[in-house]
Formats: structure tokens, sequence, C-alpha cells
């Protein structure tokens, strides 16, 4: 216990991941790396409100979005982020978190000035990897799978990266959005400044 | 945009990560497909008859027709799957040339080849394959798959081969866990795999790909069996459209693989489904679709 990252009352920092479907194992692995114990969120029952922060994977938006609904998970998770719970969202992640998804309306969690193109690169072929600047980070590594872009970024929400011309990051309050997935990669950089950004707003 | 092969196949691998904890459903019309992504299935496997039909009907089963798959294509926004048969290089390339997101090199069709599969290393497009123990699912990864299924008997609506592949491979992964590094030379041998995925297989304790359940699974509950045995996602074929209530039964299948260890919710889902597909025993069939492909 000793090794692990504490919150602000002292006790060790509890990261929730969305655990309904897609790539969440990854992200807890992260976590793990960086003495950080996840939470898989499956059912009502695993949302509590003394979690520091959560993460949503990719996966398939659809699937996610749908399953929210029907466990009874959509509403309690909204209201938690509307009322600041840290939120690091990844392609699927930042497709819910949109205000505005086209030709879909809001996402589940709209609380980003955004709007966000869903398989903006194609089907499977357009996948692809490349480096590019992180804000506040440096170089980074970025893995796109059938990945989102942020088409049209207003009010409130900061941009974190820019790929090919199309903002892939993006910030707002305390939450963090990315069309890329930063939990198929050994790099745990981006995931640390999610678990700083949580500890600093506890100060 | 130019891609080396190695960095696809990462990518590809990376597209089956994305789809665990997910239901992939057969559907032969757009409309089934749209049904299909309403009800949650995280993608669609786009066919012009589904197993139990292939089955009854008899006859060679080949490749859909390309026209029948990009209609599916564009009714739904998840990934769609498609079928060729085993071996068959040139169905494999069609598939390609419309951009499907993930070919299926299936022992459900009557094979193509009865040697050799797809050199599957030679693909962009992502493959999925199906395998009965660890060697040949390592024989296939070798080949270039970039997610493993179990082969099950499919359109049967009768789990018990799907069981038994997963169990074989689990098990031999536990048992490739346990060796000493001088032994992985002998067990490569024995599985007729490639040394390399063995001793990568033996480290990690898993497949070196995403390990998914097929063949046979028609109920919530069948599905939550193969997520206790460890499948990593769930392909359902002819257990949700040759069902009385597809929409329901699909949507419940679901969330039971999402909540495959939540016995109450699993009992709730399983009320009510209406009939589920009549089946056919494995004693009771002549064709064993899974010894297709070694």
């Amino acid at each position: 216990m000793e090794n692990k990252k504490l919150n602000a009352a002292g006790a060790p920092l509890k990261i929730g991941v969305l655990a309904l479907q897609g790539a969440f194992i990854e992200h807890c692995n992260m976590l793990r790396k960086l003495d950080v114990e996840p939470i898989e969120i499956r059912r009502r029952v695993d949302f509590s409100d003394n979690l520091d922060g959560l993460i949503i994977p990719g996966g398939e938006s659809t699937v996610m979005a749908k399953l929210l609904y029907e466990l009874e998970l959509l509403n309690p998770i909204k209201d938690a982020i509307a009322n600041g719970l840290p939120t690091f969202g990844t392609c699927a992640g930042l497709i819910l978190l949109s205000r505005q998804i086209e030709g879909a309306g809001e996402g589940a969690f709209p609380v980003l000035d955004v709007v966000t193109r869903r398989n903006a690169y194609g089907r499977q072929l357009g996948s692809f990897k490349t480096t590019s600047q992180f804000h506040g980070i440096g170089e980074i590594e970025m893995v796109f799978i059938r990945a989102p872009y942020v088409s049209e970024v207003y009010g409130q929400a900061r941009v974190l990266a820019v790929v090919n011309e199309k903002v892939v990051a993006v910030e707002q309050g305390k939450v963090i959005a990315v069309a890329f997935h930063p939990e198929l990669t050994e790099d745990t950089r981006l995931h640390e400044y999610f678990v700083k950004m949580i500890v600093n707003c506890q100060l | 945009m130019f891609k080396k092969m190695n960095e696809q196949y990462g990518l590809n691998k990376n597209l089956a990560q994305m789809l665990k904890g997910g239901v992939i459903m057969d559907v032969t019309t757009p409309q089934q497909a749209k049904v299909a992504e309403a009800a949650g299935a995280c993608a669609v496997m786009a066919l012009e008859r589904i197993p139990a039909d292939i089955r009854a009907a008899g006859g060679v089963s080949r490749m859909s027709d390309p026209k029948m798959i990009r209609e599916i294509q564009r009714a739904v926004t998840i990934p769609v799957m498609a079928k060729c048969r085993i071996g068959h290089i040139a169905e494999a390339r069609i598939l390609e040339a419309i951009e499907i997101d993930f070919i299926d090199e299936s022992e459900v069709l009557s094979p193509a080849d009865d040697i050799y599969h797809v050199d599957k290393t030679q693909f962009s497009v992502p493959f999925v394959c199906g395998a009965k123990d660890l060697g040949e699912a390592l024989r296939r990864i070798a080949e270039g798959a970039a997610m493993i299924r179990t082969k099950g008997e499919p359109g049967t609506g009768d789990v018990v081969q799907a069981v038994r592949h997963m169990r074989q491979i689990m098990s031999e992964i536990r048992t490739l866990s346990a060796k000493s590094a001088d032994e992985l030379f002998e067990a490569a041998k024995q599985l007729a795999a490639p040394y390399d995925l063995v001793k990568q297989t033996a480290e990690s304790g898993r497949l070196p790909v995403v390990n998914f359940a097929a063949g046979g699974v028609a109920t919530p509950a069948d599905a939550a069996l193969m997520m206790l045995l460890g499948a990593e996602g769930v392909f359902v074929g002819s257990g949700i459209f040759k069902s009385g209530e597809p929409e329901k039964r699909a949507a419940a299948i679901v969330k039971a693989v999402t909540n495959f260890n939540d016995f109450k919710l699993l009992a709730t889902l399983s009320e009510d489904l209406g009939e589920a597909m009549v089946g056919i025993n494995e004693d009771e069939i002549s064709l064993l679709m899974a010894e297709r492909g070694k």
C-alpha cells in the first residue's frame, strides 16, 4: 500500500475504468504501472461517488452508449462528470464526451465543446500510427484505430494535439479526450498527465 | 498513406483489441445489420446464409455477393466482417478490395484448398481464423491472423465443441507457461508451431492475439460460459436470427458478455427470450465443419 499514489484525503487514488466493452484492460494495466489501482465499472454498483477519476476506453461507442443506458450507468456518470469528476476519454471515449457527433446528435456525456466525426479516417485500412507533439508533454506515439477526429472546437475546449491538420486531443476543465490510443503503446506519459491533473485539482 | 506490412499487422491486432468484451453477430441483410447494431453488436459478419441454413442446404458454400456486403457496410457504422473460403486467395483479395474491416477465413464455407491456408501476411486487412487447439491457433497467427476464434460447431446451437476448443487452448497455454526455457523447443515441435510464438505465449500466458469464442452459442448463459472459460468476446451466428425474438436475444447476449460474472443479472437476462434456435446435437450431424483446415 505504501507505494500507492494517494489522493487529497490520504487514501490510495481510485480511478474507475469503464469496462462495458473495448480495450479497458489495457487502461487498467497503464494505471497499475503508475501505482494507481483501477476499478472496473461494469454495473451500477461499481460506480461509487468516492472515485478520484474516470477513464472511458476505446471500443465501439454505439455499444458503450447502449450499455450505459441499459445498465443504468448513464445518468450517475453524466452527473458526476458534470460535477467535476476528472475524466479521460480515448477514441470512443472522445465520441461519448462530445457535445456534438456529426450526424448523430450529442454524446452520452456531452461536456466538451467540440464537434466530433466518427470513423473519420475511413475503415480499418485507414487506421495508422504516427508521432506528434502533445501540448505539455512533447512528442508521443499515437495509434489511430478506425478513429474519430475533432472537426470543430468552440467555447471552452482547448486543443492539445493536431495531426495532419486535424484536432486529435482536447481538454476542457477536468476532462481530457484524445482520438488515439495511448493505452496501446508502452508510453505512460499521457496517463501520468491525467493522474497529475487529478492530484493537482484536489490540492 | 504508405504503411509497412508489419505496422499494418500491429494496427490489425489493435482493432481486435477494440472488439474485446463485445459480441459479433452474423447478419444476412442490411435490416438485420441495423438490428444487430441497435442491440449492441461490436461488429457484424455479413454473409448470405447463416451457418444453420448452410448446413441445411448442403452443397458448396462460397464467399457472399460483394454487393450485399457493401449494402451492409453502408447500413452500419460498426466494423463489418465477411467470410472467405479456407485457402481462397482470390476471395480474400476481393474482400480486401471492398475494404472489409476483417476477413474470416472460415471453415463454415467449403474449403477451397485442402492443404494451404491463405498467406495472410501478404494482406493489409486483418484476418480472424478458427482454431481447435493451441497448435492450430499459433499456425494461423504465423500465417498472419490478427485474431483467433474457437471453431465450435457452427449452425448447431450446441455449445459443446466451442467449450472443448476453448478449454483445450487455455489448458495448453497453462501447460506451456509452466515449462522451462529449454522445454519450449520440444513444445514447439509437438505443437507444430513456430518457436518464437510458442515462447511468446509461454511468457505472457495468453495467445499473442485476441481470442474469441464461436460456434454454437445460442443463449446469454452460453455466452457467459465462454467468457468464464477465458474468451475475450463472442461470435453469435445462427443463435440470434434463428430464434423467436432476435432483438431481445441479441441485446441480452451483449449484456451477458459484459457482466458474465453477475449471475443475478444473467438470470434476469435469460427470462422471456422467446424460443431459442432448435439446434442439433453434435452426434446428430454428419458434417463436422471444425474438421476443415488444420
